[in-house]
């Protein structure tokens, strides 16, 4: 009996094992091919592909910046909107919400994440651009002085994409950081409570407990922003040019492939378009090493400090 | 229990053999222009019905993936709404034939507020707007043609594809025929530097585009234009008149065509001379090997093409599609009987 439990616990252990493995190989591939396919664009245009801002197909010429540019600023946008609406969210439902909203407000927030991005596209195209539109006109004209808004109000651009993946990648920050919220021990707000914190200064607390957890949530909206493709396609207008302006048209990278691999006949413009997802592999790989390294580093200082001290340090 | 054994196989074998007989079927697999899919998959249909053992697989996955896989082999025919280069001929391992199948034709779509007159466009006004040289509507060189048409002071808004696409090929192949700046600053292919403007994805990103920008002006297909019931303006041709495109000024441009056809039809037509023609048209082609390793489904496709070429040109006008004039037709019956089917 022992001996072929132990048996099926080897056998069991290798299958996982297996599948572990795999995924590895998986990214690796994945990595190999994208830099093979990509030679003929790395060796014609060197570093040069980072930083020059001409994409002619007619010419052969290829640069890729105004697409990383517009892939990191979208994103970096959609994080500064969505991060504080998906606390908030979170807090809500995991502290203050009654227990009767609870079920169907996690039920909500989740199908948003269950909705397809062509859905969130054509929303975006019909329901948003419209409205960001008139919000951009009746802007006054001191503020469309500013760089930040300068160009024509189209409603297509940057402020609608950024928009649109802010509501894209609510449900994934939020579902994360209520769960990491619920995993927060009750330990710590009785502590905080005993120590004669008021409820917002114990959910203070128990936020700063839970900041990895959260830090991780938050960063995995930052992948899922980068990555998205079909939705921010549809609004962001596709014009590759770097620009700080919201109002700008711009472009990311995941769209231009998705918008010219079909099309795409001649070898180096083929080749340029693989680099283009080459490169945003790299830029996610390098995204997500830093927040596990942040992450890491914030749970070291966090152990360091002990406990007690940490919940006391959020209460004061 | 050995009998059983040799009955289940003998009985395995039988069922192959008859599965065998009965897939006589001979299925041929095709890629390329979504523009004709919409006719391609109702020929393909209606071919099926009339000879049920030939089944078209035909996937529209745009007309540089269909050139390639059929330079790869991978498919036995592929389909584009740009002739091939002569780079991209000579990468393919046999001669690959041209076969214009129907035509189609881009249209310009615009929107301004209050104005619900037809505009009247020429090839050099278009070309410098989409350069972004004409930036407002009430510009001179607008209102010279439109004369009786009150046009706003407001901005231009440039729409066009932001996805690679055989209407953006049309599209700008004509501009730069009319506008030597085009020609020499932009250039032709399925997606271009442009110089101005946004991006919409499809033939639907675009007319959403335009519908909801005041002041916004882009480019679709006529088809999709006249299946959605979008206004669009008429274009002057060589000859100075101003065209609306219809199925019948489309036919018109490809019939003057007809006439200095090249024998391996990978011709452009748009810009044609000629009484009444539309001049933003376009052939869209089917390509097939001259020499295809597999001589049976070679002679399946010549007759299908035989039948599309004729027959099947009755169900263009439904869809929306100009047929081939007689005179293209009777062409490329003489060079589909160049395809060796033994």
């Amino acid at each position: 009996m022992p001996k072929s439990r132990s048996r099926s616990d080897f056998l069991f252990r290798i299958g996982t094992g297996t599948f572990g493995v795999l995924l590895v190989v998986l990214v690796c591939a994945i990595g190999v091919v994208l830099a093979r396919q990509s030679v003929l664009s790395v060796q014609k245009f060197g570093m040069n592909f980072w930083r020059t801002e001409i994409w002619d197909p007619v010419a052969g010429e290829f640069g890729a910046l105004p697409f990383i540019w517009g892939t990191l600023y979208s994103s970096v946008l959609a994080l500064l909107i969505a991060t504080p609406i998906a606390l908030g969210i979170a807090v809500f439902i995991s502290e203050l919400c009654p227990a009767v909203l609870r079920q169907p407000l996690v039920f909500i927030t989740e199908l948003l994440a269950a909705i397809p991005s062509i859905v969130y596209g054509l929303w975006g195209i019909f329901v948003l651009v419209p409205a960001v539109r008139a919000v951009e006109t009746s802007l006054p004209d001191a503020m469309r002085q500013l760089p930040l808004f300068s160009g024509a109000p189209l409603g297509l651009g940057m402020l609608s994409a950024a928009l649109i993946l802010a509501i894209m990648v609510i449900p994934f920050i939020s579902s994360i950081s209520r769960e990491v919220l619920k995993s927060v021990p009750a330990a710590q707000r009785e502590g905080a409570y005993a120590l004669g914190a008021t409820r917002f200064e114990a959910i203070r607390a128990a936020l700063f407990y839970a900041r990895t957890g959260i830090v991780g949530a938050v960063m995995l909206g930052f992948g899922r922003a980068l990555g998205e493709t079909m939705a921010v396609t549809m609004v962001i207008g596709n014009n590759p040019k770097v620009s700080v302006s919201l109002f700008a048209p711009q472009y990311t990278m995941a769209a231009v492939i998705a918008n010219e691999f079909a099309e795409a006949a001649d070898d180096l413009y083929l080749s340029a378009l693989v680099e283009t997802g080459l490169v945003l592999f790299i830029i996610t790989l390098i995204i997500n090493s830093l927040s596990r390294l942040l992450i890491w580093s914030m749970a070291r200082r966090a152990t360091a400090a002990q406990e007690p001290g940490v919940a006391a340090e959020g209460a004061s | 229990m050995k009998t059983t054994l040799k009955l289940t196989l003998s009985l395995a074998c039988a069922v192959t053999l008859v599965a065998g007989a009965a897939a006589q079927t001979m299925r041929i697999n095709g890629a390329g222009a979504t523009f004709p899919y919409p006719i391609y998959s109702k020929w393909f249909s209606e071919y099926n019905k009339i000879h049920s053992s030939v089944e078209i697989n035909y996937q529209s996955i745009g007309s540089g993936g269909g050139i390639q896989q059929v330079t790869k082999q991978t498919v036995f025919f592929g389909a584009s709404d740009g002739p091939m280069t002569p780079e991209q001929m000579q990468g393919a391992p046999g001669k690959i034939l041209h076969f214009p199948t129907v035509l189609g034709a881009v249209v310009p779509v615009y929107n301004i507020p209050n104005v619900s007159a037809e505009l009247h466009f020429s090839g050099p006004l278009l070309a410098d707007m989409f350069l972004g040289k004409i930036t407002k509507w009430n510009d001179p060189a607008i209102a010279r043609l439109n004369a009786g048409v009150s046009l706003p002071a407001s901005d231009i808004t440039v729409a066009h594809r932001a996805d690679g696409s055989g209407t953006t090929y049309i599209w700008v192949d004509y501009l730069s025929k009319v506008s030597p700046e085009w020609k020499s600053k932009v250039g032709v292919a399925t997606s271009v530097n442009w110089p101005t403007g946004v991006g919409g994805r499809g033939n639907e990103g675009v007319s959403a585009l335009v519908r909801q920008t005041p002041g916004a002006i882009g480019y679709v297909e006529l088809i999709y234009a006249l299946q959605n019931k979008i206004a669009y303006g008429s274009v002057q041709n060589t000859g100075g008149e101003f065209v609306k495109a219809s199925v019948s000024s489309v036919t018109a441009a490809a019939a003057e065509a007809a006439g200095k056809m090249p024998p391996d039809f990978r011709v452009s037509i748009t810009n044609a001379p000629g009484k009444g023609v539309y001049p933003i048209s376009s052939f869209t082609w089917l390509l097939l090997y001259e020499n295809a390793k597999d001589k049976a489904q070679a002679k399946t496709m010549v007759d299908f093409m035989n039948w599309a070429l004729t027959e099947g040109q009755k169900y263009c006008a439904d869809l929306g599609y100009a047929p081939l004039p007689e005179a293209v037709v009777k062409l490329e019956m003489a060079a589909l009987a160049k395809i060796k089917i033994s």
